[in-house]
């Protein structure tokens, strides 16, 4: 048997998403089968609609499937009750959001250190400060996230996001609610930090330039996912060798 | 729109606090309305009918016209004294002629097997009036004359038979001095007495009894009508000791019912705070899309009045159910059955319950209209604080207003709103400052604290609004609380078990020692002795008075009868001064007199008055130089009229005492009736017993509508906690997805509503402690106990419920999928 080095830090299985709306029953997302292994940086597209947000809360289990299971650092998250999940989550995970997501009542530096605290980490106060300064808001510590601008927000919550070194970086639509300057600046600023931190990068997009920049892409239309046939032969070569 | 926002949950908040608001307003209304017709006909039966009129003279037809036109029921009872006899033993009794009906309230109860007596298990309840030819007489009567059943005795030139023994009276207080053996005739064979002539002292009564209104209105026909020489009585003018009691708990009650409110309004104004800033972004989008500020208006308008409308009406439906509810748990105390409660309740809830909504929802409604359209593109835009803080500004009138008219009593009822507004202010001043505080102190803190107080100073707006409201409804319960226990303490202290409950009057000089060996014999402590002289007032000053002087009836009567007048080297412990001052020792030589000061008021008698007594037919003056104030609900001996020992020692005295004696010990009654002839035995046992058992009852109702505003509390509470769910919804799922465990989430809820609660529940036991006082001291006349565990209780009542409630109230808020909450944020 081939072994492969490279355990996948994510792995999906024929998930399937259904929700209930009133009568109806509306299928966002189903057949979807991935791999992602440490390292890589993969880009998610598709039209709005498409299922990339929905997916991406699965594959943190910010929500639960109704068929499937997907795997974290060789977890299967689902069969962990929800404290343990977000326990993982805190561990293995960053997040970053197209509308930030940060604390309003916290600073900024408040809000870098609230993961770190949430794990118990000691020094939380000097490693948020030190992330802060590497997005260059050294200035910024105590402000709150209403007295800083769309892009300043976007940095406090990638240092948030970098603060527990997570192994994989999750990234739904960074640049979404940013003019096209900032947005770019962000994206550099990701791929920096993901490159220092070796992280593993899972990206949701429909700017085709920030996509070409991932070694993998993954597209999502009516919620399943379309791609280019020898990637599917690959990937599955890959699965049934695992 | 109100059903879409109904389905989105927008309004459950709202309709919630206003159900519980009027719901808990017409709870109290109702049932206070209830009991209050209870127990005023429970203590009318110690009038045997709710209201009478007494008269020299006979009264006439127009009297009976008129209640039988209002539909009321009547009996006549004709009221003499005559010496009864039996073969050569007699007695002077006092004789009642009833006509059939009664008695109109309470019952009468007969022991129809004479012999059976010493049981009181055997005795029945009398299902009409003595037939024709029949006599019905007291124990004390059959003792003396030796009756037993079937035997005739003579009153006046007729013969009537003995055929039972009354065991109970209803009537038995009207004339609480009436010291003689009582018998009961029908009113038909009063003629053939003979007895009825002119110039016999004879009472004429007519007893009345039917429902409330009908009973108000006759009353208030009859007042002018009524002749020199007739009087009306109802129970409140009969036993000044359930007037109090009523009037205390009623004025409980209807604090009560203002608690309610004042918890209400803060539920209200909590929920439509929410209310306003979910729906900033609906109105900044539509006023961007240029609808006008009177389109705004209207829409919200209609949406709250009828939303309002609904509500009062569940809330009415609410206070009515668990009125039933109460009765049904009540009705084992209240003998007669409630009677049915009056509409006027329901419509007072639904009143309050839409003044209380338009006064607290107008004003932030108004402001809703003019939010800026800018919100659209900055969201953080939204009304100046100042502006919604002042909106609040209506609501406080319009509570205000709702006080004086809920309160019937308008001190009182400036008593609370001044005590509330002014608590509000100085709860808000303080709480800016302390929020402020705190808030820097969170950087020295860790962990859950931390994040505690950050949530707090984030909304410090929302937490000193949550703070306040908070505050005000632990400080609305404390002073409940606090008052509740004095009254229900008061109570029960004035009627302790062992309050006398017999009473011996004429006792001689020279029967004070064989007395105490009596009581020795049968290991009873000696009860207090009290010197008694009788006198007639007969002048005031240079003015000399008669039972014509006066027109007040209160007054005839008291100078037609003599006064019953001690001396006294001490003031008596339950009595205290009110004016002038008690003599000392060696004023004991002087003509001095100290007057309670009701009879002085009644009778305008002023401090420095010369009064003339007429005193066994010569004349004792003495100068008024003190007035006293006198416990007259606690059934101990007490006189009118006190000099010092030396004054009276000269004029015919004789004693009297007073104890308590336990229903098995009636032997021990019937020897001391046999040793001491002479004495006469007033046995207040069953008033007693009646008025305990009144007390017991008002008490058992004021815990149960404590119970009601309780829940108004919880209302608050919820309401309160509810008000910042959206954020903390949202909270919850960021912190979630960065990794916190429910627990963790929790503890720094749980810090951020201890430090809430713990201010509002300091807030709460200071403002209790003031108003509490003010309320007892000055509306409810009550000692007021200054009670230190009182900021204990608030601030643990605060931290433990305000977070329990909140834990509770955001439980669920852990349980949604953070995905699903972050999609509807962005
Ligand atoms: N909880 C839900 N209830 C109903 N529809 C949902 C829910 N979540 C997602 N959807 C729908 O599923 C589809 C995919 O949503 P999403 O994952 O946000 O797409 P994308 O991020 O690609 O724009 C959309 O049509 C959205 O309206
Ligand atoms: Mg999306």
């Amino acid at each position: 048997m081939v072994q492969n080095i490279k355990q996948p830090i994510l792995r999906v299985n024929s998930i399937r998403k259904q929700v209930n709306t009133g009568e109806i029953q509306l299928t966002i997302l189903q057949n979807i089968n991935l791999v992602v292994n440490a390292g890589e940086a993969v880009a998610i597209v598709g039209a709005s609609g498409s299922g990339k947000s929905t997916l991406l809360g699965l594959l943190a289990g910010l929500d639960i499937p109704t068929e499937g299971k997907v795997y974290l650092d060789g977890v299967d998250i689902f069969s962990l009750d929800e404290d343990d999940r977000a326990v993982l989550r805190g561990k293995v995970l960053g997040f970053v959001f197209q509308s930030f997501q940060l604390l309003p009542a916290l600073t900024a530096i408040e809000n870098v250190m609230l993961p770190l605290e949430l794990l118990g980490i000691r020094n939380a106060e000097a490693t948020s400060k030190q992330l802060l300064m590497r997005v260059g808001l050294e200035k910024r510590l105590k402000h709150y996230p209403k007295q800083l601008s769309g892009g300043e927000q976007q940095r406090v919550a990638i240092a948030r996001a970098f603060a527990t070194d997570p192994k994989l970086l999750l990234a739904d639509e960074p640049t979404g609610n940013l003019d096209s300057v900032t947005g770019t600046q962000i994206i550099e600023l990701m791929f920096e930090l993901n490159r220092e931190h070796g992280t593993t990068l899972v990206l949701v997009t429909h700017d085709e330039a920030i996509s070409k920049r991932c070694s993998r892409q993954i597209r999502l239309a009516s919620g399943q996912i379309v791609q280019a046939p020898e990637q599917a032969f690959l990937e599955r070569a890959q699965g049934a060798a695992n | 729109m109100l059903s879409r926002d109904w389905r989105a949950g927008e309004l459950h908040v709202l309709t919630l606090a206003l159900v519980i608001a009027v719901g808990g307003m017409t709870t109290v209304g109702f049932f206070s309305d209830r009991v209050q017709l209870a127990l005023s006909q429970e203590s009318n039966q110690l009038l045997g009918a709710d209201l009478l009129i007494i008269s020299d003279h006979p009264l006439s037809a127009h009297y009976v016209d008129e209640a039988t036109r209002v539909g009321l029921k009547i009996s006549s009872v004709t009221k003499f004294h005559s010496m009864i006899s039996n073969g050569d033993d007699n007695m002077l009794a006092d004789i009642k002629a009833v006509t059939a009906g009664y008695p109109l309230r309470g019952k009468l109860h007969l022991a129809i097997n004479m012999a059976q007596i010493l049981s009181p298990e055997k005795t029945q309840v009398a299902d009409s009036i003595p037939e024709r030819g029949v006599v019905w007489v007291d124990e004390k009567l059959m003792i003396r004359l030796g009756l037993k059943q079937g035997d005739m005795v003579d009153i006046g030139a007729t013969q009537l038979t003995v055929a039972a023994l009354i065991m109970r009276e209803p009537d038995y207080s009207v004339g609480f001095m009436a010291v003689h053996p009582r018998v009961l005739i029908n009113a038909a064979d009063l003629p053939a007495t003979g007895l009825i002539q002119q110039g016999s002292r004879i009472k004429y009564h007519l007893m009345l009894a039917g429902e409330v209104d009908a009973i108000e209105k006759y009353r208030e026909w009859v007042l002018p009508q009524l002749l020199h020489g007739q009087q009306l009585e109802g129970i409140r003018d009969a036993r000044p000791e359930i007037k109090s009691a009523l009037e205390r708990a009623e004025k409980f009650l209807s604090l009560a019912a203002l608690a309610s409110v004042v918890l209400a309004a803060a539920a209200i104004a909590l929920a439509v705070r929410r209310f306003t800033q979910r729906h900033l972004d609906g109105c900044a989008v539509m006023r961007s899309m240029g609808a006008r500020q009177s389109t705004l208006l209207s829409l919200y308008l209609y949406y709250f009045i009828a939303m309002g409308i609904m509500a009062s009406i569940l809330g009415c439906l609410f206070g009515f159910g668990a009125q039933e509810f109460l009765t049904y748990w009540l009705s084992g105390l209240v003998e007669a059955g409630l009677p049915w409660p009056s509409w006027l309740p329901a419509i007072h809830g639904m009143l309050v319950g839409m003044v209380l909504l338009l006064g607290f929802a107008l004003p932030p409604l108004l402001n809703l209209r003019s939010v800026p359209a800018l919100r659209v593109l900055r969201r953080d835009i939204g009304l100046p604080n100042a502006q919604s803080l002042s909106a609040y500004a209506l609501g406080t009138i319009v509570l205000s207003l709702l006080f004086l008219w809920k309160a019937n009593d308008v001190r009182l009822g400036f008593y609370i709103i001044s005590g509330f507004i002014a608590a509000v202010m100085i709860f808000g001043l303080f709480g800016f400052f302390l929020v402020k505080l705190l808030s820097g102190m969170r950087h020295q803190t860790g962990g859950a604290w931390r994040y505690g107080l950050a949530s707090i100073q984030r909304r410090s707006i929302s937490s000193l609004v949550q703070t306040i409201a908070l505050g005000l409804g632990i400080m609305a319960l404390l002073v409940l609380s606090l008052i509740r226990d004095d009254l229900v303490r008061e109570w029960q202290g004035s009627l302790p078990p062992d309050v006398p409950n017999q009473f011996l009057v004429n006792i001689q000089a020279d029967q004070l020692l064989l007395l105490e060996d009596f009581f020795n014999q049968y290991n009873i402590e000696q009860p207090p002795v009290f010197p008694m002289v009788r006198g007639r007032l007969i002048q005031i000053n240079d003015k000399v008075i008669s039972a014509e002087t006066f027109s007040n009836p209160h007054a005839e009567q008291l100078v037609r009868r003599e006064f019953n007048m001690s001396w006294a080297n001490d003031l008596p412990h339950d009595n205290k001064i009110v004016a002038g001052e008690w003599w000392e020792n060696e004023d004991t030589d002087k003509a001095v007199i100290s007057i309670e000061e009701g009879v002085a008021k009644t009778l305008g008698i002023r401090l420095g008055d010369q009064l003339h007594y007429d005193v066994a037919g010569s004349t004792l003056t003495a100068t008024v130089t003190s007035m006293r104030k006198v416990d007259w609900d606690t059934f101990q001996v007490n006189f009118f009229v006190v000099t010092p020992p030396r004054l009276l020692e000269n004029y015919p005295v004789s004693y009297i005492t007073s104890f308590h004696m336990q229903p098995s010990q009636n032997h021990i009654m019937h020897e001391l009736v046999r040793t001491f002839p002479n004495f006469l035995v007033i046995d207040v046992a069953i008033v007693i017993e009646q008025v305990q058992a009144m007390i017991a009852q008002v008490s058992k109702a004021i815990e149960f509508v404590f119970l009601f505003t309780l829940l108004a509390g919880f209302a608050v509470l919820y309401a309160a906690i509810v008000s910042t769910q959206d954020e903390r919804i949202y909270e919850a799922a960021i912190f979630r997805t960065l990794g916190a465990k429910k627990k963790q989430l929790t503890r720094a809820w749980a810090a951020e509503f201890a430090i809430l609660g713990g201010l509002a529940g300091i807030f709460a036991a200071a403002g209790a402690s003031i108003l509490g006082f003010v309320i007892g001291h000055y509306a409810l006349n009550l000692d007021y106990t200054f009670n230190p565990w009182i900021w204990l209780t608030g601030f643990l009542t605060g931290v433990i419920g305000v977070t329990i409630a909140g834990l509770i109230g955001t439980r669920s808020t852990l349980s949604t999928p953070p995905l699903l909450t972050l999609r509807k944020v962005s």
